[in-house]
């Protein structure tokens, strides 16, 4: 087992593709969670209406790439309205019910056998990236960065548009959280009703909130399909979602970077836990796991450092402990 | 206690005219209701006739336990639907708003369990008060400039106020490390950077330090006496008799009297319905200790 090279792939994945898109997609959730209080859990499916506005646009209609990030931002506040709507004035109990099931139930429309003409059904749509590549101005052929940080052209392509959406969603999360607009929105978090009572229009907030929010982890999809050149439903499970929860609890929830390093250690962790138990397990030393099982266990130790995290940094990575320990009622 | 001591806590008669019956008439009235009935399921909490409270006094709702008081402000003030009834605020009809829409119309409440915004400052409280802000609106949050200048006219505002309810040293602690006393005073200051024409205070004394009380109805009576109307739901007898104006009570979600306090002192109504009840609950209670 070489530690090392397991270190470097972690960091690797740190800052890969992936980390970058969910670190968008937790940009959203900050934004529902972190700073207005709603409880979305169905984050993924925002993502999943963004993926596939892209993979509908551009592999069965034949539309530019545009056009596709078009649609599936269109979808997305689409569906923040119809979760918001009969939802966000009743307590924040039934925003989350909704969520977790339109966010399955999307994914399980998606794969049916009647959306096939649209959707490939459970098999998905391909080839998602070719306008994408050529406006890529690398060389597709070239290795750029050094050692084990070195990308082709194409990987560094999609790293530096993901990774600067992330840029640009974060400095936006900055400036409406330093904005009167954010001091409503953080007051709807602490108490909505006596946000009511000062005259603010409390129901249009949480839907701007929920809009955004859904807007941004719908652009999380489209690079997500983009990146991948290819979409399948079932990459669209509810553990998703959880995934981003986790991502925005261990940076620290309410902060502009929380999602950010909150992904990138989380894609850390995961990396080097697999890289860890493939390691022992060449090694003879897990003789009681089959290959599939590490899986399982790998999830298993991520929670467990979680948990070792919520208990010693509950305020997350950059989270302010002295806010959070703030008596609360 | 005598109805002229009464009057002394009050200062002048401020309610001219106005006859000590259930649903009188008053000469400048900011509030009146009529109708106004509420049921949770075969409960009427609130069924009232009609009911005046006269611009520039402090008026007191007072019933037991049960009997409709905060009910009837959370359908006055918007947050809560009525099943029928009407009100007018300064003359307009405002049944029917939503709660922020009647805060905007002037007419701005407070809560019994004090809604400090625990993880926001001090500062931060006062300036989500101030009504009109244009930085408030989502395409608004991106011009600071814009923005910036008026909410440099609201911090000084919200400063004065700080000042005034002696909480200017607190003005960037969060709002959470406030004494209960002190989220009460936050509460009252905040609610007046919306710069409201009444004031309803929901038991603006409960669970606050006795140290507290005295700064707290002064700080009530400087309201009126600046113009304000205050329309209050208090427990605590010797308060209310000490302060206000005007009394009206609530049994069974009715108005069964109103008054200045001798009268209402004097009413065996209200005795019956009210202090009656209230030396029994203290009875039971005793007993059963």
């Amino acid at each position: 087992m070489d530690i090392l090279s397991i270190l470097a792939e972690s960091t690797r994945s740190a800052f890969g593709p992936i980390a970058a898109i969910y670190a968008l997609a937790a940009i959203g959730l900050n934004i529902h969670f972190g700073y207005t209080g709603l409880l979305n859990f169905g984050q993924v499916g925002f993502m999943l209406v963004g993926a596939y506005g892209v993979g509908i646009s551009v592999a069965v209609f034949d539309l530019p790439l545009a056009a596709g990030f078009g649609v599936g931002l269109l979808c997305a506040l689409v569906l923040a309205l119809l979760l918001g709507i009969p939802t966000l004035r009743l307590r924040a109990d039934y925003l989350s019910i909704t969520t977790i099931a339109a966010a399955e139930v999307i994914r399980l429309v998606y794969r049916a056998g009647f959306a096939e003409p649209l959707t490939g059904g459970a098999f998905g749509l391909q080839n998602l990236s070719a306008d994408f590549r050529t406006l890529n101005p690398f060389d597709a052929g070239e290795r750029y960065g050094f050692g084990l940080l070195a990308y082709n052209g194409n990987h560094l392509w999609v790293l530096v548009v993901t990774w600067g959406l992330v840029a640009v969603m974060a400095g936006l999360t900055w400036l409406l959280m330093h904005s009167p607009w954010g001091r409503v929105i953080k007051g709807i978090r602490e108490d909505e009703d006596a946000v009511r009572s000062l005259g603010k229009n409390v129901f249009a907030y949480k839907m701007q909130a929920l809009v955004l929010g859904g807007l941004i982890g719908s652009l999380a999809g489209c690079m997500l399909a983009v990146y991948q050149a290819s979409i399948q439903p079932d990459q669209f499970k509810p553990q998703v979602t959880f995934f981003l929860w986790v991502i925005l609890l261990l940076g620290g929830a309410g902060r502009v970077f929380g999602p950010v390093l909150g992904a990138m250690a989380f894609w850390f962790l995961m990396t080097f836990t697999d890289g860890v138990l493939q390691g022992m397990g060449a090694l003879g030393w897990l003789p009681f796991l089959d290959g599939p099982d590490y899986g399982a266990i790998q999830l298993a130790f991520a929670g467990l450092m979680l948990v070792v995290l919520i208990v010693f940094r509950p305020q997350g990575l950059i989270g302010d402990r002295k806010e959070m320990l703030v008596n609360v009622k | 206690m005598s109805s002229d001591e009464a009057n002394v806590g009050a200062g002048v008669d401020r309610m001219v005219g106005a006859e000590p019956v259930p649903g009188s008439a008053k000469s400048d009235p900011i509030l009146v209701a009529d109708g106004v009935r509420r049921s949770f399921g075969g409960l009427t909490a609130v069924d009232v006739e009609h009911v005046e409270v006269q611009r520039g006094t402090i008026t007191a709702l007072i019933g037991p336990n049960g009997a409709g008081k905060s009910t009837l402000f959370n359908l006055l003030t918007g947050f809560d639907r009525v099943d029928r009834g009407r009100w007018t605020f300064e003359g307009r009809a405002i049944n029917g708003k939503r709660g922020h829409q009647v805060a905007r119309a002037g007419m701005v409440r407070t809560f019994q369990l004090t809604k400090a915004l625990t993880r926001m400052t001090v500062l931060d409280n006062m300036l989500l008060g101030a009504p009109g802000q244009f930085g408030e609106r989502m395409a608004g949050a991106f011009l600071r400039p814009v923005w910036q200048r008026q909410e440099r006219e609201n911090t000084a505002r919200a400063l004065v106020l700080l000042e005034r309810f002696k909480l200017i040293d607190k003005r960037d602690d969060m709002a959470g490390s406030l004494s209960g006393g002190q989220r009460k005073l936050l509460e009252m200051a905040r609610s007046l950077m919306t710069d409201p024409s009444m004031i309803m205070l929901d038991e603006p004394m409960a669970g606050v330090n006795p140290a507290l009380v005295q700064s707290l109805l002064g700080h009530i009576t400087a309201l009126r006496d600046e113009g304000k109307t205050v329309l209050f739901v208090e427990h605590d007898m010797d308060v209310i008799m000490g302060i206000s104006d005007w009394i009206v009570v609530l049994a069974q979600g009715r108005v069964i009297a109103e008054g200045r306090p001798s009268d209402i002192r004097a009413d065996q109504q209200v005795i019956d319905a009210y202090l009656g009840a209230q030396e029994e609950t203290v009875e039971t209670q005793g007993s059963g200790e």
